[in-house]
């Protein structure tokens, strides 16, 4: 059983674990900065205790910190969300040393799945395509690469993510420049400066997986499509994957299912892949071993609280759901709303909100922690709430989501609300199944 | 800190749906604890949507962080373009972007700020010559503050 989880994050999802928490029954006690003493998850949990000041490195990111105030209230769990130290191995091992649950996997699958080159080398075992490419440790040893793959290719980081350490070439005499960018940034992003080569596949589609574990068996619970993309960053999700074969999802969900069973994963889980958008071939990335921004378009679709599943599985409970009782229904759309501007480079723009009127209605949801008032910290990143629909078809998720940005209403700083408004009314978006080049071309 | 929650998502939802079928404009209700406006706005084609708008015991008082947005009375100085951290150098230990008496031109650029995880160069913004630089590295700025003085 968990009693007392302690919640080793802040914002939406510091508030979304929160309410499951306590519909569980399950005390809670928020880890916040001093930056963060007054925002809303901090009223709404049982008990909030600060663990730093607002720089990260000094309060979430700070393991021992972390870990301490959860021993000292006494929790007997800690839900690190999503980013910060959630899929970090040292972490895990501190929390468990201290004797607390861990709610994720076990601490060898965030070791697998943190370094992307054993990650894409699980994947392999465990027979699932990948893209050509792969490490390369001197500058001779990435010209080899890029040999093999040819260009357009990508660098990526090996520890990385959210964009970081990234760069795609697309001619052979821009290789050197972008390898010391890349190393550079993923140096100073992750403290570590290996990259690896991967090919570049022109019209991709982000496609994921959701997965759910408890160490034996494994189950999907479908697709969510994350195509449009800025600077590698999501800002629109849907579920399931629209305008694709009802085979190629398929594979692609039984692929997820095979590599979450070799791993023996526990818990909630995201397998992301590459698809073309042409001939939807598909080819594994990697393996999130957390709780997704962007899982509450699967909720919207099956009907599973998947913090409720993570909590279930964290408890030592056997999933007791099937693959057969997961029927997904209809079709969701989640849109972030983050306080940058999109008309200048989506500079962040933190600040206080005035007014903060967020849609409402019939297969509405919305996930923030941002009410009248509301502050947006400049040290964390720019997140300001979630904006879910639910529809019976597409076309009904897309109309509802039409009707919820034109009600959105903040004051206080821009936010990503009117590029949303001009995505959905792109034909190409309406159309469904749009690549990763989809914000290149959006008029203005 | 309280027991519960109020309102999940799918309450907010049926509430919505009642207004919205009703002759009503706006529900307001305020406990001690919130208030909570379900109000109609003009959607698109006519059509009315609905928002909602929470706010939150003693959320508003204090607007302490908002003294920022200090609009720099000296023509002279060089001005933060967000609010963040605000650094000398690029990297810790590297030698500064700019140093008293260096000549600056428009694209100059004469700091980084931080802000929510992302570097920001600042530029000069015109030609001159750097006086004094106005805020130690490491010093977190509001929008519009005086990061360095020109001559």
């Amino acid at each position: 059983m968990i009693r007392k989880l302690f919640i080793a994050n802040r914002g939406e999802i510091a508030l979304r674990v929160i309410r499951t928490a306590s519909r569980m029954g399950i005390e809670t006690v928020l880890a916040v900065s001093e930056a963060d003493a007054g925002s809303l998850p901090a009223r709404l949990a049982d008990h909030a205790v600060t663990v730093g000041p607002g720089p990260s490195p000094q309060s979430y990111l700070a393991i021992e910190r972390v870990v301490d105030a959860a021993v000292r209230a006494g929790c007997d769990a800690v839900h690190p969300g999503y980013g910060f130290l959630s899929e970090n191995a040292a972490f895990a091992r501190a929390v468990e040393s201290a004797g607390l649950r861990f709610v994720g996997p076990a601490i060898s699958t965030l070791e697998g799945m943190g370094d992307k080159l054993a990650a894409r080398a699980l994947a392999v075992e465990a027979g699932l395509p990948v893209l050509p490419g792969g490490a390369a440790q001197t500058r001779e040893a990435v010209h080899a690469r890029a040999a093999q793959t040819g260009f357009p290719l990508l660098l990526k980081a090996v520890a990385g993510g959210g964009g970081k350490g990234m760069r795609r070439v697309d001619r052979a005499q821009d290789l050197d420049a972008a390898l010391d960018m890349a190393q550079a940034e993923a140096q100073a992003a992750f403290g570590n400066s290996a990259v690896y080569v991967e090919r570049f596949v022109a019209r991709g589609r982000h496609v994921e997986v959701q997965v759910l574990g408890d160490g034996t068996n494994a189950i999907h619970l479908g697709t969510r499509d994350c195509s449009i993309q800025r600077r590698f960053q999501k800002l629109v999700e849907e579920a399931p994957a629209p305008a694709m074969p009802l085979a190629a999802r398929e594979g692609i969900e039984q692929a997820a299912v095979r590599l979450a069973r070799h791993l023996g994963y526990r818990g909630a889980g995201t397998a992301e892949f590459l698809v073309d958008a042409d001939d939807f071939s598909f080819y594994f990335l990697e393996l999130n071993a957390r709780i997704q921004v962007e899982h509450p378009v699967t909720e919207a679709i099956t009907g599973v609280d998947l913090v409720e599943q993570q909590l279930l599985v964290a408890m030592g409970k056997p999933l007791t759901l099937t693959q057969d009782m997961v029927r997904p229904h209809g079709h969701a759309i989640e849109v972030r709303i983050n306080a940058e501007d999109p008309d200048a480079g989506f500079r962040p723009s933190p600040g206080r909100a005035g007014r903060a009127a967020w849609p409402a209605g019939e297969g509405v949801r919305v996930d923030t922690h941002i009410s009248v008032g509301g502050e947006v910290p400049p040290f964390y990143d720019s997140l300001m709430g979630k904006l879910i629909v639910h529809g019976e078809t597409r076309e009904e998720a897309v109309h509802r989501l039409g009707k919820a940005l034109a009600a959105l209403h903040i004051e206080g700083m821009p936010t990503t609300a009117p590029l949303h408004r001009r995505i959905i009314a792109d034909p190409r978006f309406i159309a469904g199944g749009v690549d990763t080049g989809f914000l290149e071309g959006l008029g203005q | 800190m309280t027991e519960d929650l109020p309102l999940s998502h799918e309450d907010i939802a049926e509430i919505a749906a009642i207004l919205e079928k009703s002759g009503y404009r706006e529900l307001d209700l305020a406990t001690r604890r919130f208030r909570l406006r379900v109000g109609k706005a003009d959607g698109p084609q006519g059509e009315p949507a609905i928002t909602q708008e929470w706010q939150w015991a003693g959320a508003m008082g204090e607007a302490a962080t908002e003294a920022g947005d200090a609009v720099a009375a000296d023509p002279d100085a060089i001005c933060s373009p967000l609010p963040g951290t605000f650094y000398h150098a690029p990297q810790p230990g590297a030698p500064p972007f700019v140093r008293p008496g260096d000549a600056v031109g428009p694209e100059t650029v004469i700091g980084i700020v931080e802000t929510m995880k992302l570097m920001n160069p600042v530029h000069a913004g015109r030609s001159g010559k750097v006086a004094e630089i106005l805020v130690p590295d490491g010093t977190l700025v509001p929008k519009g503050a005086a990061l360095v003085r020109l001559s």
